[in-house]
């Protein structure tokens, strides 16, 4: 287990200069650059603007910057934005609860829907239900984003009225910060309507942003499943005289969720990307919104060491995936 | 009053018309008896008992005239009510120990389980009578045992535990199916030993699934031969090997190395199982058979009674094979 665990921990520094790398000239390969459009619609100055780029340091050759930046790095410095001037780390801390409480909430939506969809798909081979929820799963992953987000939007949003369009509270309500979750944060206030509101303002973007990862869990759990009821012990379970039930959820369904789990751990990838989308439709103040926000003001640090704290966190997620898989399966658990 | 009857049991897979894998099987078992059925791969041996347990799924059509086992009609009886006998009274071993124990719970858990369903036995009551049943099938260690997964025991050992598992409800039939085919030779004569030994001292009826002739020889007082999914030969087991009717079993006695001792070469049937869509209009052996004729082409025997037991063949065989 212990080799496993550096084997990981290995993996993570080519990761590490592969997305620095990455994110540093892909930011440089748009058109633009920060000055610009700080200085507006207004014509610039080909003096000023040289001066206020060889203040950032912008001036050098680029793998003289990119060598600025990645000792900057080793020494555990995340830079300043360029915009607010204040830490991309601040930053970074302040506004990720957001997005980790859309995040769980998508995928806690996703893991119980898809599970769910996807056991009753496996038990009913076949029929006209495993063709519905198949075909629902296919249409949800294949599903644009922001398509998706804005008419939910216009339909109970703007239609319905059931659910506000955007944020993550009402603006009248004063919440004070304790955890950074609002569905937590909110119940310190001694007014249940502002939990409720809070409440009502997660669930639209939570479900988008678990569109993709549900129907990947479904098809995932469906041929999991259907593997795992055609094993040996499965009819050993039925020879025992167990309940249809017993057999189903205690002995194959624990068996089915092993690779499941992985699959759940791979869409963290797919949920931080979906979240920069869908905070932007929302205006879900999270750490995908101040991404896309840092790109159109070309905040280089920002948009550099924002994503690489992401990538960071999902390759954190997958070596946590696969703890957990040694624990719901005894064979990895005892191997080595 | 037998303690099982099958009459007429077919097996199809798909439609009510579709070709059978098992058809027109009958059997009778009396308690305590021991039973061997031998066949082919392929011949319906673990389908048939699959039938009984309940265990066949859609597309699977079970039908028959009736499956009574002790007073109980298994045909009609609804899901619930079997799943009250099966695991209990009819339990059944199945060929490869190594997948037939779930790699996820303990060995306990496992055993446990059968226990809580069947005798509503739980906690420390259980995990005693879990490691007197591993004692039972000569598991050394068997308190320790009991918090093992199955991947840390011995192909031997994970079938000592599914045999644990199927006597732990005291069963009146007990079916094994292949049990030994996925074990060592030498572990194969100790698990052979230790049903037998259960059987006596409990007085089980045991249904004996096997290729092995020999085995059937040794263990069992009657035989069933399947081929192609119906039985051909029925009988007690020294009248069978001495003299059988059927030309299949006499194929098959024939194909023992020991019987053909000094020969030149291990005398075969040649040819194969008919598959679903070359089956013969007459006799399913028919062209196979050594002793065919022009009847055998055209109509299909019936298992009808003769002097050692049943025997599905339009000229059985009168004489002992050369």
């Amino acid at each position: 287990m212990l080799t496993f665990i550096l084997k990981r921990l290995g993996l993570l520094i080519p990761t590490f200069f592969g997305v620095t790398l990455l994110t540093f000239s892909l930011i440089r390969m748009i058109p633009g650059d920060p000055v610009e459009v700080m200085m507006g619609e207004r014509k610039v100055d080909p003096e000023l603007h040289a001066q206020a780029m060889q203040r950032l340091g912008l001036d050098q050759p680029l793998y003289k910057q990119y060598f600025d930046y990645i000792g900057q790095l080793l020494q555990g410095d995340l830079g300043q934005s360029l915009v607010s001037r204040e830490s991309v780390w601040s930053e970074f801390t302040a506004l990720f609860p957001a997005t980790l409480e859309l995040s769980i909430a998508a995928i806690l939506i996703a893991s119980v829907l898809g599970l769910i969809a996807g056991v009753i798909a496996a038990l009913k081979r076949g029929s006209v239900l495993d063709h519905g929820i198949m075909g629902l799963a296919l249409t949800g992953y294949s599903m644009p984003i922001f398509w998706w987000g804005l008419i939910l939007i216009m339909f109970f949003s703007v239609q319905l009225g059931w659910t506000p369009v955007s944020g993550r509270i009402n603006l009248f309500f004063d919440v004070p910060p304790v955890t950074g979750f609002m569905l937590i944060d909110t119940l310190y206030v001694d007014d249940e309507g502002v939990w409720l509101d809070a409440l009502h303002h997660l669930i639209l973007p939570a479900v988008v942003l678990a569109t993709i990862p549900l129907a990947v869990i479904a098809r995932m759990t469906r041929s999991s499943m259907l593997e795992v009821l055609r094993e040996d012990y499965v009819r050993t379970a039925r020879a025992k005289g167990l309940s249809p039930a017993r057999v189903v959820f205690v002995h194959a369904l624990r068996n089915a969720l092993i690779p499941v789990l992985t699959v759940i751990g791979l869409q963290v990838g797919t949920l931080m990307a979906g979240a920069v989308l869908t905070e932007t439709i929302f205006s879900w103040p999270g750490i995908g919104k101040w991404l896309i926000d840092a790109i159109s003001r070309r905040d280089y640090p920002v948009v550099q060491n924002g994503i690489l704290l992401i990538a960071t966190l999902v390759i954190l997620v997958n070596f946590v995936v696969d703890v957990l898989y040694g624990i719901a399966n005894p064979r990895i658990r005892h191997a080595g | 009053m037998s303690l099982l009857t099958l009459r007429n049991l077919s097996v199809r897979f798909g439609s009510p018309s579709a070709t059978p894998v098992v058809e027109g099987m009958d059997l009778t078992l009396d308690a305590g008896e021991i039973l061997g059925i031998v066949g082919e791969s392929g011949s319906g041996k673990s389908v048939t008992m699959m039938a009984l347990m309940g265990l066949i799924d859609s597309p699977g059509i079970v039908t028959a005239d009736a499956m009574q086992f002790a007073e109980h009609d298994m045909l009609n009886l609804p899901a619930r009510a079997r799943r009250q006998i099966i695991g209990k009274d009819i339990a059944m071993i199945f060929q490869d120990p190594m997948t037939s124990l779930n790699p996820s719970y303990t060995v306990g858990y496992q055993l446990i389980e059968v226990l809580k369903q069947h005798q509503g036995l739980k906690g420390a009551a259980a995990r005693q009578r879990a490691i007197e049943l591993l004692e039972l099938v000569e598991i050394p260690g068997a308190a320790q045992r009991l918090d093992a997964y199955p991947h840390q025991l011995s192909g031997g050992m994970s079938q000592r535990v599914v045999i644990a598992m199927a006597i732990a409800c005291e069963p009146r039939l007990l079916i094994a199916d292949e049990p030994t085919t996925a074990l060592d030779v030498t572990i194969q004569a100790q698990i052979m030993q230790l049903l037998l030994r259960l059987q006596q001292e409990r007085n089980m009826a045991l249904i004996m699934i096997t290729h092995d002739l020999a085995v059937v020889a040794e263990m069992a007082q009657r035989v069933c031969v399947m081929y192609a999914g119906q039985a051909v030969e029925v009988g007690s087991v020294p009248e069978i090997f001495q003299h059988p009717v059927h030309p299949y079993t006499e194929a098959l006695l024939k194909a023992i190395p020991e019987h053909s001792l000094g020969a030149e070469r291990l005398s075969t049937l040649p040819g194969i199982v008919p598959g679903r869509y070359d089956r013969p209009r007459g006799c399913l052996l028919t062209p196979r058979c050594p002793y065919r004729q022009e009847r055998c082409q055209d109509s299909r025997p019936l298992l009808q009674a003769h002097t050692t037991g049943a025997v599905r063949c339009h000229f059985p065989l009168t004489e002992a094979p050369a």
